[in-house]
């Protein structure tokens, strides 16, 4: 099973968001903080548009040759004495990781952040099993004391607020002094570094994702910054990585290419701390390193993405940059997103990994800015994307009913030039008359929705065909 | 059928295929045999002294301290120094790298001590693989001579780099690492890292220090 979405209620979870004044301080910290940093990190390297062409590419290739480099990638960790296994869905990737830890008598695993681990809920299934799962990423560390799940991809405690953590630490620790000073963010990282520190060198099992796996030489990469995935997977006897089908890349030199865009994309680090590179278990005469190395390879719904519209999706590197510019996501932050993945990537993938039916209020969530799609350091169209879903879910007759009479409604109207004009015209008429006062709209019936979080600024003149006709002189 | 046969016939229904092409075969054989270099970055192209600067300056702007010595006979020193002046115990853990090894370090009043870390070891020294300029990123290999638990454990993490493996960029490390490991082959653990560890996960406020190292000092010997 997989972490239960809430996405239907997408409209509910974002009007609650719009409320919470915690997470509306939070959430400043994403405007202030990534979009200058991207700017910067993008202008010092002349070739970081080329660097974007490229980096699709690859890609494109990758996804267009997917057998035949999983193939690859698979002979060349067996070769290294790794094991290779497949998953369709979350249900059996769960089951191939209990197995593996059943295999060893774990009772403890330690994790490195993986976007795929919380696509399939693996922390819910090894508690199932009688194991205990540890995240070790400061932010995932946070939010499972929480239990909450992560509201970002590369930062997933971005919701929360200093004090909403050191309230979670004194709740949690409790071993520890009840007067001691966490009023700075770098007491609480020391306390989290030392807490985690010894369930390091405790753990039996090390669950890690992976950014890329390198076809070439059967490696598995993993970009983090803070060490901990490679502490989760340098110290228990057994590393399994946890990837879908897509990470897979031809060489180390292509890997070079989007490594160049992915941090400056991210966090506007020209590069981030740590890039693992890891193959196989470790070797005759290493004295560090895990005894066993497992790659569980997931589908769930990636397969039947390919060759579809929604391709260009798989190119995505989880960087985090769409979201980090995107107006709705700055509203709402990621949980009114209500599955793993948020912002304009996770209304693209959302719908297409656990259905229309279940994702496809997200692709409403845009202003269709298309600032999405100028960041994106793979270039993927988003915004288009999000089009053809609401096309389908349109078609399916999933949205909702107001809607789609509104629509057909609009339709009729605009079909008929000279009833469309005279619409316009008396349109902008009152609401100009209406709004001469005050120049603006608080709130305008059947607009309630849209008029409660921002004012209706009223016409202030002629429509824009009249004014196009006045204009040319026509 | 299996989940990985399943899997595949899906790919290649969905892709029109049958994964028996010649075209496709030979354009991924070809792919990987070749590895093509892609968009290459002019800063990875400088000649060798400014290259050394760029690799230094990078380094320091991510946070590493780094001092250049003229060669090997005066790294133990420089660390003594190093550990001298942060006021840290004169310990030092490193694995079995003969490079290191050769080294005078009976010059110094140093507590070294040989192997793997288990956690307790304050200070450790490395012997890097390779540097790379363009981004002030050293390229580590795991092995006994250089365990890789030295790269995380310790708070203090110090690593020797010779001038004359500082490449360019990422793709001219490659190149060395496969004349010395074998094309497509890999040691268990390759390490890019590019300054002292770090998290921004508390209100987006940047910290060092967070699980690995919260120090990193580079020696460029030469
Ligand atoms: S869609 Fe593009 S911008 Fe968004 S996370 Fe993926 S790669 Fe980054």
């Amino acid at each position: 099973m997989s972490a239960h979405p809430t996405s239907p209620q997408f409209k509910a979870n974002a009007h609650e968001a719009l409320g919470d004044a915690q997470l509306q301080k939070a959430l400043g910290n994403v405007r202030a903080g990534f979009i200058d940093k991207r700017v910067k990190a993008a202008a010092k390297l002349p070739e970081f548009e080329d660097l974007r062409d490229s980096a699709r590419d690859i890609k494109n290739h990758a996804l267009a040759h997917l057998d035949l480099y999983l193939e690859a990638h698979e002979a060349k960790v067996s070769a290294s004495g790794g094991t290779v296994h497949y998953a369709r869905d979350s249900a059996e990737a769960n089951r191939i990781v209990i197995e593996i830890c059943r295999a060893r008598g774990a009772k403890t695993v330690t994790k490195g952040k993986s976007m795929i681990s919380e696509e399939i809920g693996v922390n819910e299934a090894l508690e199932k099993a009688g194991m205990e799962a540890i995240e070790t990423d400061l932010g995932e560390y946070i939010i499972q004391l929480r239990g909450e799940a992560p509201s970002h991809i590369i930062a997933p405690a971005v919701h929360l607020t200093k004090e909403q953590v050191e309230a979670d630490f004194r709740r949690v620790h409790k071993h520890l002094p009840a007067d001691r000073d966490l009023s700075q963010p770098v007491q609480l990282l020391t306390e989290a570094r030392t807490m985690l520190r010894e369930k390091f060198l405790a753990a039996d099992i090390g669950i890690t994702g992976a950014n890329f796996l390198i076809a070439e030489t059967g490696t598995s990469v993993i970009v983090t910054n803070e060490g901990n995935g490679d502490l989760t997977q340098l110290l228990p006897k057994c590393h399994i990585v946890l990837a879908s089908i897509e990470k897979v890349v031809p060489t180390l030199e292509d890997v070079s290419q989007i490594l160049r865009v992915l941090a400056r994309s991210a966090t506007g680090q020209d590069m981030s701390v740590y890039t693992t590179l890891s193959t196989g278990p470790r070797r005759p005469g290493d004295v560090d390193g895990p005894e066993d190395y497992h790659v569980i390879l997931l589908d769930n719904g990636r397969s039947a993405m390919l060759g579809s519209e929604f391709e260009d999706m798989l190119r995505c590197i989880r960087c985090g940059a769409c979201m980090n510019h995107c107006p709705v996501y700055h509203a709402v932050g990621g949980h009114a997103y209500g599955w793993v993945y948020p912002g304009p990537m996770g209304a693209v993938l959302t719908p297409s990994l656990i259905g229309v039916d279940q994702g496809g209020q997200l692709p409403n969530a845009s202003t269709f800015c298309g600032r999405c799609e100028s960041v994106c350091p793979v270039r993927i169209p988003l915004p288009k994307l999000m089009r053809h879903w609401r096309e389908r879910e349109f078609e399916r007759h999933l949205s909702p009913a107001s809607t789609r009479y509104g629509i057909a409604a609009w339709a009729f109207v605009a079909r008929r030039a000279g009833l469309y004009r005279l619409a316009t015209r008396f349109g902008m008429a009152g609401l100009g008359w209406l709004g001469r006062s005050h120049g603006r709209f608080k709130w305008l019936p059947l607009a309630g929705g849209w008029t409660k979080y921002r004012d209706l600024p009223a016409p202030q003149g002629e429509t824009f065909q009249a004014m196009w006709k006045a204009k040319r002189g026509t | 059928m299996s989940s990985r046969s399943d899997i595949f016939s899906n790919i290649r229904r969905s892709l029109g295929v049958t994964g028996t092409e010649r075209p496709r075969l030979s354009a991924v054989a070809e792919r990987l045999a070749q590895a093509p270099k892609g968009v290459p970055v002019a800063r990875g192209q400088l000649p060798k002294d400014d290259m050394i600067g760029l690799f230094c300056a990078q380094a320091e702007a991510v946070q590493c301290t780094v001092s250049r010595v003229a060669d090997s006979q005066q790294v133990p020193e420089e660390i003594a120094n190093y550990l001298r002046n942060k006021n840290l115990p004169a310990t030092l853990r490193m694995g079995e790298d003969a490079r290191l090894s050769a080294m005078p370090w009976s010059k110094t009043t140093l507590a070294l001590s040989q192997g793997r870390s288990d956690g307790a070891d304050l200070n450790a020294v490395s012997h890097a693989f390779a540097g790379v300029a363009e981004t002030g990123t050293l390229i580590m290999t795991s092995g006994a001579d250089n365990p890789t638990s030295l790269n995380f454990l310790p708070d203090n993490h110090i690593i020797v780099v010779e001038a004359a493996d500082i490449t360019g960029d990422y793709e001219s490390a490659w190149q060395s690492l496969r004349e010395r490991f074998g094309k497509g082959l890999m040691p268990r653990t390759v390490n890019m890292i590019t300054g002292p560890s770090r998290s921004g996960d508390i209100e987006q406020t940047i910290l060092l220090g967070a699980h690995g190292p919260r120090a990193l000092h580079l020696v460029v010997v030469g």
